[in-house]
């Protein structure tokens, strides 16, 4: 199967709940390393998306639904996070504009671009212990899973999976941007929080796919 | 267009809505007729930065001769450049994003644009901020104390009660400005109004006002005459 604009809006609310859901657990990661706000931001950002889907034209395309987030959560997310996967889904957005239907070749232009509008905004290498850090395993993997011929579903659950190591992989790591990078040494042990929510919403991102 | 016409316009972006729009009053002092705008805190008054704040910010200052975004934390920059790539290709081209010592930017990039500076003098001014301060002790314990031999210098104390601070130091700084020699003022450049004031010159201190060629004579003599009159305070 391919993914389709119903994909995108199943992705986008199931994103909304499971921030909702981890919002608290966001907000404690960001509280040890950073200044306690990512869970509610990312919250309030995805709360405000919500209403807007209803009014998606009913030929939108998965692109234009990402575009909305992208939108909204400039607008309302407050933090660091706002621009960051404003970007993101704006790039997202930008790379699969115009397709009614996703395979995966244009799924992995997807991410690819998502992380790069990250790496763009953010100036943020791997290792810096950022959302970098989630998205880039996560990007190998989905190429790495359409050159081996996975299905769209499979290729999500991949980059899902690498998202999920690289947000853990980030708590040895000494954080070099954003507010955690004023701790040194003592942001060591701690996950960062922005690899962990965007491990969370590429998770639901597979979900998605998979409940098709 | 908005703003005041023909001069730069600057936006301050804080996390908080109380530190922007301080900013603005502080500015102000220097630079009356200039268009200063706040873009601090969220839409909800919160702690953070909004996207919606600064563009309208932006907006509001662009006389189209250009703006001048300082910012202060991590966010507020993502945000101030994410505001920036949504603008039309018109606008962007004149909008600059300068990540320098938010309060030291911001006046001495008001300073800059009060006395009509264009882009390229208002973003310097501002990133003069950057490391003004890290080199005062030096300064003060070395700084100007014998001019090149082919050149003029001229020694003046500082007579008026409060010293160079910001006002009396912001009209130095103008008058150094429209003077074609480069003077230095105990070795930091006349025309830097955040070198002349991280000197902290109070009153009764000695200034060394220096410029490499006899050339520069009237312009030193000139800025000494500011300094002795006082700047018009007691």
């Amino acid at each position: 199967m391919t993914l389709n604009t119903d994909w995108a809006v199943r992705w986008i609310k199931g994103s909304a709940a499971v921030v909702s859901e981890h919002r608290v657990e966001l907000i404690t990661l960001d509280r040890e390393i950073g200044d306690g706000d990512h869970g509610e931001n990312l919250d309030r950002g995805f709360s405000a998306v919500l209403p807007k889907l209803d009014d998606l034209p009913t030929d939108a395309s998965p692109g234009d639904a990402l575009k909305l987030v992208a939108t909204t959560l400039i607008s309302t997310v407050g933090g660091a996070a706002g621009p960051l996967y404003g970007t993101a889904y704006l790039k997202a957005a930008g790379a699969v504009a115009g397709q009614a239907e996703l395979d995966g070749a244009a799924l992995v232009a997807m991410l690819t671009a998502a992380r790069d509008g990250i790496v763009l905004r953010g100036k943020a290498e791997a290792g810096d212990k950022t959302m970098v850090d989630a998205w880039t395993p996560a990007v190998d993997a989905a190429a790495k899973g359409l050159a081996a011929g996975l299905d769209e579903a499979a290729i999500l659950d991949a980059a899902a999976s690498a998202a999920e190591a690289g947000a853990r992989a980030t708590e040895p790591l000494v954080a070099r941007k954003g507010r955690a990078s004023y701790l040194g040494e003592r942001a060591i042990g701690h996950r960062d929080p922005g690899a962990q929510s965007s491990a969370l919403l590429l998770r639901v991102a597979a979900d998605a796919a998979a409940g098709a | 267009m908005t703003g005041v016409s023909g001069k730069v316009g600057l936006v301050f972006v804080s996390h908080s809505a109380k530190i922007a729009e301080g900013l603005v009053e502080l500015a102000a002092q220097m630079a009356a007729g200039t268009a200063l705008a706040a873009a601090g805190g969220t839409d909800d008054g919160g702690v953070g930065t909004s996207f919606d704040r600064v563009a309208a910010a932006i907006a509001a200052v662009d006389s189209g001769v250009g703006v001048v975004v300082l910012c202060d934390l991590g966010s507020a920059i993502l945000t101030a450049e994410t505001a920036k790539d949504f603008l039309d290709d018109a606008v962007r081209e004149r909008v600059v994003i300068v990540d320098a010592p938010l309060v030291e930017g911001a006046v001495a990039a008001a300073v800059e644009a009060e006395g009509g500076g264009d882009m390229a003098a208002v973003v310097s001014a501002a990133r003069s901020a950057i490391g003004a301060f890290a080199t005062e002790d030096k300064t003060s314990l070395d700084g100007g104390a014998a001019g090149p031999p082919e050149g003029y210098s001229r020694s003046v104390t500082i007579v008026n009660r409060d010293g160079l601070h910001a006002r009396p130091a912001a009209e130095f700084v103008k008058l150094a400005n429209t003077l074609d020699a480069p003077v230095t003022v105990n070795g930091k450049d006349a025309r830097s109004l955040l070198g002349i004031m991280s000197m902290g010159l109070v009153k009764g201190s000695t200034v060394e006002l220096v410029t490499p060629s006899v050339d520069g004579q009237p312009a030193v003599d000139s800025l000494a005459e500011l300094i002795e009159s006082g700047f018009g305070e007691s």
